[in-house]
């Protein structure tokens, strides 16, 4: 891949060329995913089951794959008003053109959100609409054919259903439904990437994404607490299916697996300990992600069903989820509607302040920026800022927290709570105008980091701009993909600015009843 | 070609409509048969359309929220941006359709200078330009209604001075016709830039010819080819009441301003144009945002296949007993 500046001074955003209604893609090397193994899609029984690439010529799709689709979208349009109306309304104002960070570090101008639903809705309107039947191309329609199938599938894994767009869009129009709707129609036909449905059926099988069972869990977490005795000098537990606890603690798998998510997980059981919380992790339900999210509901709710099954399992009053993204966007706005009601559960109550989280009385789930900063906020927690001094701090909004749940002061409250310096980026890129890492709707795959770069470029530019003006050195944010994806982000369009998650923050200027005096901070660098 | 074809296309009806006065007096076809096919289209479409929309379910809440949510009691909620409640839906919806708040949100991505640095500057004239049409047209639309009220009401007589500023000579011209020209006329040459003329549609630009027409023909009928308003009120009550009366005393222009409207009132439910309707049904706008303080139900929520936790723990029988953690059987 080219330098930064490089692919900065040949990008074109404002004078796309051709027509979009005719162009054939090409599978680039570095763009797109690849198929999913046949192993992980037998294993959830996925339709039209086989091994595949998309840059094979012959896709071997199913003799009447055509029908398949027109009628799965048809199921489709009458079970979600979402996207009929959004099939039906845009103005093709262009208002969301430029919002799109695929576009915008792409300049591939089907990126553009309004593209990206043309693209399917040229074939609702062929199939679906008189005006399409009649005039056809005149009237913006085109026929379903082979070509067109592999363009949905280029630019509907091109999407991250960060939902920016539809910030933006007069009528609200959500790119993330029209995506979410193609890529249900693609799976109808066996046209799924590896990077979402072995996550998926490792997630269905062991219970977490990265497929770690039972007993390899409950060492990792070990080696957790060890290092934490090391930094603190205390010991701490961590309880795995303990029954009768009250809280069941539910985090991405990525916290307890990789880094820099690890000091995360630090903070979490270090806050846990320091506050007597009676809680248990739980290896069934050992994943607050669900990578079928980007499949297809049906899968979310299959995989999501597992958080509310061990809560009853388990006896647990009320569930706390940790730091991640479309894990919040599932529990958020999906988890009570597909498998709730939650009527064996209580509303959530805080142990330590008595705090009553009435915002979540249905869902019984809340997330652990809302019950640190109720703890912050009641003086629960003694905290030495100058543990943080090392860093000069700036918060990336992570899109399903941000334009989903609206999670918003929350982060920040315990950032200037825990840090003596925090700066935000510039105001037309945070908070619900905050730009996707890249990597998010299950994209964060090797073999398309160069498009992952390109996506990553404007979050890239804001924090290069806090970095020149502020010298920030750290971006703080709540979400197991921003974590994984955008050190490297970072690291090509910036260089010098680490990522860490909020918790781990906590756990730095956590002082601890019985700590010995700390040396190193979570990473185990030497504190000044 | 997506720009000529439908210039050609308007062209060609008022060609169709000035014909039929000119040469075959199609008053019959013009003034009684197309105003009644093309409203009964209008009124059955629009009402189909938006059936199909209400009737059809919202499975999940998908509210897309643009401020803070309502969680901890000392931190300020976004009333609007984050409504959680029916008044907070209420505003946020009366802030999208009356002042059109996301299109205000509007910025522009620039990679600026030799460094190619990538900034975002306020674009706020898409915006304004919307306001001043659908603004202008609202105005228009409650003026014309002085043709089918009899007598008219004083609202419409204070409206129309108003929007003429109280000129006194015998045509005054109308602010909102100045004004919807002049947002029209933005809304049209930004299709051309290189970037919006790529995602345009031809009926885009249909549209644009079409109500552009309108205005014309209606600024030309009021300033120089005046018709009778009293007959054009008489014609325009007979086609209401049911009763088409004779004609005469307005000419072609009357009849190619009449039937463009007519037109356009067919062609709109099988348009964009019925984000006129669709904007309030957007459940990304309209549902609080309370989906765990209220649960939201799917009517075709239906059971799937989960792997339970008995499967799951008779998988991993061994592997929990080797690491001591507790079983429904005990670990013996």
């Amino acid at each position: 891949m080219d330098k930064p500046d490089e692919i900065k001074k040949t990008l074109n955003i404002d004078r796309p060329e051709g027509d979009w209604m005719e162009s054939k893609v090409e599978f680039k090397k570095g763009t797109y995913c690849y198929g999913a193994p046949l192993k992980h899609q037998q294993y959830l029984g996925l339709p039209h089951q086989r091994e595949w690439q998309p840059h094979d010529p012959d896709w071997k799709l199913p003799e009447n794959w055509k029908e398949i689709i027109i009628e799965g979208m048809k199921g489709i349009l009458k079970k979600n008003r979402a996207l009929k109306l959004f099939m039906d309304i845009c103005v093709r104002c262009g208002a969301c053109a430029d919002k799109c960070h695929f576009f915008i570090g792409s300049g591939d101008p089907k990126n553009m959100p309004v593209v990206r639903a043309e693209l399917l809705r040229s074939v609702y309107r062929r199939y679906f609409t008189l005006q399409g039947r009649l005039f056809r191309r005149l009237a913006g329609a085109r026929d379903l054919t082979v070509d067109v199938l592999k363009e949905w599938f280029y630019y509907f894994y091109q999407c991250t259903e960060c939902r920016r767009c539809s910030v933006y869009c007069p009528y609200g129009i959500d790119t993330c439904e029209i995506t979410m709707a193609a890529r249900e129609l693609l799976n109808l036909v066996g046209c799924n990437i590896q990077w979402i449905v072995e996550p998926a059926s490792n997630c269905y099988r062991t219970g977490n994404h990265l497929g770690v069972p039972p007993h390899a869990f409950k060492e990792t977490l070990g080696f957790a607490l060890d290092e934490i005795r090391d930094i603190t000098g205390i010991n701490i537990e961590a309880p795995i299916n303990k029954k009768g606890a009250e809280v069941l603690f539910v985090a991405p798998s990525a916290d307890y697996f990789a880094s820099p998510h690890w000091y995360t997980l630090l903070g979490y059981l270090m806050l846990f300990h320091e506050i007597g919380l009676d809680y248990t992790w739980s290896a069934y339900a050992s994943e607050g992600g669900n990578f079928g999210l980007f499949h297809s509901t049906e899968l979310a709710k299959r995989l999501n069903a597992k958080i509310y099954e061990e809560a009853k399992r388990l006896k647990v009053k009320w569930i706390l989820g940790g730091e991640c993204g479309h894990m919040w966007r599932v529990i958020h706005q999906y988890m009570d509607t597909m498998n709730g009601p939650a009527d064996f559960l209580e509303v959530p109550v805080s142990p330590i302040t008595g705090t009553r989280f009435e915002h979540a009385r249905s869902t019984k789930m809340i997330h652990i920026a809302e019950f640190t900063a109720d703890l912050i906020q009641n003086n629960k927690l003694n905290l030495d800022k100058s543990r943080n001094d090392k860093w000069i701090i700036t918060f990336h909004d992570s899109c399903n927290p941000a334009r989903s749940m609206g999670l918003l002061e929350e982060p920040r409250f315990i950032i200037k709570n825990t840090c003596n310096h925090f700066y935000e980026m510039p105001e037309n890129t945070i908070r619900e105008k905050t730009f996707c890492c890249g990597s998010g709707a299950g994209l964060g795959a090797d073999e398309n980091l160069e498009m992952r770069l390109k996506g990553g470029m404007p979050r890239a530019m804001a924090v290069k701009y806090v970095k020149e003006k502020y010298g920030v050195n750290m971006l703080a944010c709540m979400c197991a993909i921003d974590k994984a994806a955008l050190p490297a982000v970072l690291d090509y369009w910036v260089s010098g600015v680490e990522v860490c998650g909020v918790h781990e923050l906590v756990g730095n200027a956590l002082v601890m009843k019985g700590e010995k005096k700390r040396e190193t901070n979570l990473r185990g660098e030497p504190l000044e | 070609m997506k720009v000529i074809l439908p210039f050609f296309l308007v062209i060609a009806i008022v060609f169709f409509i000035y014909g039929g006065i000119k040469f075959y007096d199609a008053h019959i076809i013009l003034g009684i048969i197309i105003p009644y096919v093309c409203f009964a289209v209008a009124i059955v479409g629009f009402v189909a359309r938006v059936i199909k929309w209400a009737i059809s379910p919202v499975p999940f809440n998908i509210t897309t929220v643009c401020g803070q949510q309502k969680s901890l009691p000392f931190i300020r909620h976004s009333f609007i941006e984050s409504p959680a409640s029916r008044t907070g839906v209420f505003i946020r919806m009366l802030f999208e359709t009356l002042f059109f708040r996301s299109l205000s949100r509007n910025d522009r991505a620039e990679l600026y200078g030799n460094e190619r640095r990538l900034i975002y500057g306020r674009d706020r004239y898409l915006w304004l330009a919307s306001i001043l049409f659908h603004w202008s047209l609202l105005i228009i639309v409650l003026r014309h209604l002085r043709f089918f009220l009899e007598p008219v009401p004083h609202w419409i007589l204070f409206l129309q001075d108003l929007d003429s500023l109280f000129q006194s000579h015998l045509t005054p011209f109308y602010i909102s016709n100045v004004l919807i020209s002049m947002g029209i006329l933005y809304l049209f040459f930004r299709r051309f830039k290189k970037r919006n003329y790529y995602i345009s549609l031809p009926s885009d630009y249909f549209i644009l010819f079409l109500i552009g027409g309108i205005i014309i023909s209606g600024i030309l009928l009021r300033h120089i080819y005046r018709a009778d308003l009293y007959s054009v009120k008489v014609f325009l009550y007979g086609l209401i009441y049911l009763n088409p009366v004779p004609f005469g005393g307005f000419g072609v222009m009357f009849y190619i301003h009449f039937c463009l409207i007519c037109i356009l009132l067919a062609y709109l439910p099988y348009s964009k144009l019925m984000h006129m309707a669709g904007v309030f049904l957007s459940p990304t706008r309209n549902i609080r945002n309370d989906s765990r303080a209220r649960r939201h139900i799917n009517p075709w929520n239906y059971p799937v296949k989960v792997h339970s936790y008995e499967e799951w723990e008779k998988e991993f029988k061994d592997a929990l007993k080797e690491a001591g953690i507790p079983q429904e059987g005990g670990n013996g």
